[in-house]
């Protein structure tokens, strides 16, 4: 049973299996971005309160999402790496990190756009949006961690402890719109029971998430076999990989 | 002759406080530099009382912030120089009990040597006698989790070039919910609102650091001496 | 549908166009810079094993 579990183990496997699933990836996701990007641009009402300036949540509620996911993948890959040291977990945590800070980037810098005409100011030092500049920074300090060891492993292993104690920061930033005033607006979409959004505005916005995750899944496979191939610089199979 | 769980633990502790006293600069220089830190702000920005009191809060924990940040490359470093941490972690007594003792005796020397000079600090910023009781006690459980929380990044930087940079890089975002809950609370404390919400949050802060902290710490000086 | 208050979304244009470019941008970037990386492990990767055959030859 335990089959998959193990050939996810193996570096010429989780190469191919890469290899296979980044056109898939990638087209779905053109697909799911370019349809979710224009009918929640052009197509979408206009918000009642917002106009349409809030149609900046297309790209922005995404953003933030991939940003919390990619780096729990990050530390849950490192977690298992650690436990069972399997070290493609560490490739695939070392693959995430550049990914999900771009994506923390990419949120805080929306986030701060459409705060100028929603709230009157770029930032605002409140719960969620400081919470989402520390993320950024400990993904900065796990990216700079890894590198620092003369032995790559040894750096994998400091990596994968840093993003699991930091992986706390994450809930935090999750229910910080639940647990204090914020200027933030609260869960619109991931509540229980009905989402507080009509249709017209919510399908875009799930296509885009969709999207997005489908992008996040393409690049991590890209980046996880440069990861691969550098770890495995030596071994045999490498040779035949390199062919295709 | 086998040493027990307490004995090893009380040995170590009294090891790192002997240490820590036989070289009295290494103890003070964080104070002064706390005390220097919190009179930059001042002179900087102004000397008005009111407005020293507005800023006061933050300008004592950034100030205690960067001073226990200063005696944390220390925490295993001469340790992991001369092999003395190596032996401790092949000694058989669990390298647990080892992290626990040192840190504490970290904490000891530094934070709570920083929250007994806090008054003096408080005097200078304008902060009202009222609130040095939240202050202080605020200071305490901020500077004992920041000592943890700085174990595990010593634990993963010791023996690296240029790791007390990596050390602060770190360390600081993982302190920024207790800069938040810390300063919060003194700043309720002055301004005589209930600082019971923050304090209960530094609170609960504190003590999940303490309890999981050594855990994580002791991994990274695992990582790092394998 | 792509009418003028498309481009000036309702007045918010400037904000909302950057918005977009920017995460375009990043979508990009992590596509470029993704594709670079696995050239440059290919490289090394072939570099590598060439070395190793002209030292057992």
């Amino acid at each position: 049973m335990w089959t998959w579990f193990y050939r996810l183990a193996s570096p010429p496997y989780v190469y191919r299996v890469a290899a296979a699933l980044t056109p898939w990836f990638l087209t779905l996701a053109a697909i799911a971005i370019g349809c979710g990007l224009i009918a929640g641009l052009a197509f979408a009402p206009p918000d009642y309160q917002q106009g349409d300036a809030f149609r900046i949540i297309y790209v922005h509620a995404p953003s933030a999402w991939l940003s919390l996911f990619a780096y729990t993948t990050m530390a849950l890959a490192g977690g298992i790496a650690l436990i069972w040291r399997i070290k493609m977990g560490h490739a695939v945590a070392a693959a995430s990190a550049p990914i999900g800070a771009s994506f923390t980037l990419a949120a805080l810098v929306t986030g701060s756009l459409w705060g100028r005409p929603m709230w009157g100011t770029y930032w605002a030092w409140d719960p969620r949006l400081t919470s989402e500049l520390i993320l950024l920074f400990l993904y900065v300090g796990v990216m700079a961690l890894r590198p620092a060891f003369e032995d790559p492993g040894r750096g994998d292993r400091a990596a994968a402890l840093l993003s699991i104690v930091g992986v706390v920061n994450v809930p935090i930033i999750k229910y910080s719109v639940v647990w204090w005033n914020s200027l933030h607006q609260g869960a619109t979409v991931a509540k229980l029971g009905k989402p507080s959004m009509p249709g017209s505005m919510l399908w875009p916005l799930l296509t885009m998430f969709l999207g997005f995750m489908l992008f996040y899944g393409a690049v991590l496979c890209i980046r996880l076999r440069g990861e691969v191939l550098n770890r495995e610089r030596q071994a045999v199979w490498v040779r035949e990989a390199l062919k295709s | 002759m086998s040493v027990g769980v307490w004995e090893a633990f009380v040995l170590v502790l009294r090891r790192e406080l002997c240490l820590s006293f036989r070289r009295p600069d290494q103890l003070i220089q964080p104070l002064v530099f706390f005390l220097i830190v919190t009179t930059l702000f001042p002179l900087g920005l102004s000397v008005q009382l009111s407005l020293l009191r507005e800023m006061a809060p933050g300008v004592l924990w950034v100030a205690a912030l960067l001073a226990s940040l200063l005696s944390l490359d220390a925490l295993f470093k001469s340790d992991a120089d001369d092999g003395t941490l190596e032996q401790l972690a092949l000694s058989g007594q669990g390298l647990y009990v080892i992290v626990l003792a040192k840190t504490l005796a970290h904490w000891l020397v530094s934070g709570a040597a920083l929250v007994l000079v806090s008054p003096v600090v408080g005097t200078a910023l304008a902060i009202p006698l009222t609130a040095f009781a939240t202050m202080m006690l605020s200071l305490g459980m901020g500077t004992l989790t920041l000592s943890w929380l700085g174990a595990i990044g010593a634990g993963l930087t010791v023996g690296l070039k240029r790791g007390n940079v990596l050390l602060s890089l770190i360390v600081l975002p993982l302190a920024m919910p207790l800069l938040i809950f810390g300063a919060g609370a003194t700043d309720r404390a002055i301004s005589g609102t209930s600082a019971a919400g923050a304090l209960y949050l530094l609170g609960a802060l504190c003590v999940l650091t303490c309890t999981l902290a050594p855990f994580a710490a002791t991994a990274a000086l695992r990582i790092t001496l394998e | 549908m792509i009418s003028s208050s498309f481009w000036s979304m309702g007045g918010y244009a400037r904000y909302v166009w950057p918005c977009v470019a920017f995460v375009c941008t990043v979508l990009a970037w992590n596509l470029w810079s993704a594709r670079r990386y696995l050239a440059a492990a290919r490289q090394r990767a072939a570099r590598a094993l060439a070395m190793a055959a002209s030292d057992s030859a």
